[in-house]
């Protein structure tokens, strides 16, 4: 109780500072692939201290308080994973984040708006199996739901849960909104419907939602190193090294693909947790 | 110091032209000229755009709509008329449908003249307007200090 208390608060002040500073990197190698110099690495925490700036106006009192909700549900889940805590109890609570963003979203009557919280949902739909196959394929591997199960591995999960890994790396596209998956709300200029889910968030509100963004890529890459953690001190360097890979593929991925239409997104979602997660658990039952 | 300045996001509205203004903003934000250097976003969405972008001059059917995106937008925005039919009316100030520059329908900050307006003249005029944003956001924030007294 008390790591994750600790956690929650160590995830609440670092996890912006990473997640601006990631962002930041994203957008600078994003132009440095598209062959422009690109914004200063600090471009997003500027953006986030216009949008404080601006003049706070919305549609209604209840998005706002969403957004807050979905905010804080973020953090928690990132204090739960990092304070070592239950793994399933993490996966619940940034669903619980997203689903307060979809509500957020859905509350403000534009239809705009809703055309991004049903692509949202239909997101949701997509990766939700695999992430609960891969809590459910890291329990098999550690006998345990607790994140810090892995310190006290011989040998790193990614081992005997590889396949449940890959799974995750084909869904962590549609976590991450990268392109060929982000039907929801897309960071490259005019490819959506008016802004898709963020529509009706303006200002401050905006501002709510790009750090929470922050925080979950810096949760979701939390996601992708436990697999690569064990007993042992070198593992935390070559865990920053593989998510710092991982990232730079998803920026790859996001620069070199076309968005593809929501049929094939959920299908290919559902196939690979099936194929990937479901072959994996089966697997570890008879280990 | 604001950071309004930082990052201006552009919304970019055609009201009626040749459309070669428009195609000249598109240009700017393209990888040769890199209008995200300064921070530049082009969004789509007049509530999340610090900076209107109005090429082509006003008429009577899109008159509303060029007062209805500014209306959208939060404070602080400035607006900036691209080319010289967004600025005066140019070729067509006389033709009887054509009302004139941009500036008949909403308080314009920067003007940008050209035929097309060259990317180089849209940079610029973000810049200029970049530096009104941030008067602007100053005013606003000395208003709030105000109201909260």
């Amino acid at each position: 109780m008390i790591s994750i208390l600790i956690g929650t608060i160590a995830f609440a002040i670092l996890a912006p500072v990473v997640g601006c500073l990631l962002s930041g990197f994203d957008r600078v190698v994003s132009a440095r692939m598209q062959g422009r110099v690109g914004p200063p690495i600090l471009q997003p925490y500027y953006d986030v201290r216009k949008l404080l700036e601006k003049e706070h106006a919305s549609v209604n009192a209840a998005e706002g308080v969403y957004v807050t909700c979905a905010l804080v549900f973020a953090v928690l889940a990132g204090g739960i994973f990092f304070g070592g805590g239950n793994l399933l109890m993490c996966v619940f609570v940034i669903t619980l984040s997203s689903l307060m963003f979809i509500v957020a979203a859905y509350s403000t009557r534009s239809p705009y708006a809703e055309i991004g919280a049903h692509r949202e949902t239909l997101q949701v739909m997509a990766y939700e199996p695999m992430v609960l196959l891969m809590a459910i394929a890291f329990f098999m591997a550690t006998g345990s739901f607790d994140v810090n199960a892995v310190l006290g591995l011989d040998a790193p999960i990614i081992t005997t849960a590889w396949l449940a890994f890959l799974g995750l790396l084909y869904i962590l596209t549609i976590k991450l909104r990268k392109s060929p998956f982000d039907l929801s709300m897309s960071h490259h200029a005019h490819q959506e419907i008016v802004r898709g889910i963020t529509t009706e968030m303006s200002g401050p509100t905006l501002a709510k939602v790009e750090i929470m963004h922050w925080y979950e890529n810096v949760l979701f890459l939390g996601w992708i190193g436990m697999f690569f953690v064990w007993g042992s001190p070198i593992s935390i360097a070559l865990t920053l090294v593989v998510m710092v890979l991982v990232y730079l593929l998803e920026i790859l991925i996001d620069n070199n693909f076309a968005r593809v239409k929501w049929q094939l997104m959920l299908k290919s979602a559902w196939v690979v947790a099936l194929l990937a997660g479901g072959v994996n658990i089966a697997v570890l039952a008879f280990l | 110091m604001a950071f309004a300045s930082k990052s201006p996001w552009v919304i970019h509205y055609d009201a009626s032209s040749c459309n070669g203004c428009d195609i000249e903003v598109l240009a700017t934000l393209c990888p040769g000229f890199d209008g995200e250097r300064f921070g530049v976003i082009n969004t789509g969405n007049p509530k999340h755009a610090d900076i209107f972008l109005v090429t082509g001059s006003v008429n009577h059917q899109n008159i509303d709509v060029v007062k209805e995106i500014y209306d959208q937008m939060l404070e602080p925005k400035v607006v900036v008329a691209c080319g010289i039919c967004a600025c005066t009316g140019g070729i067509f100030r006389d033709c009887y449908n054509v009302i004139g520059g941009v500036d008949k329908a909403i308080p314009v900050d920067v003007y940008a003249p050209g035929c097309a307006v060259r990317p180089e003249a849209i940079i610029d005029a973000i810049v200029e307007g970049v530096a009104v944003l941030d008067q602007k956001s100053k005013a606003l924030k000395a208003q709030k200090k105000r109201g909260g007294e």
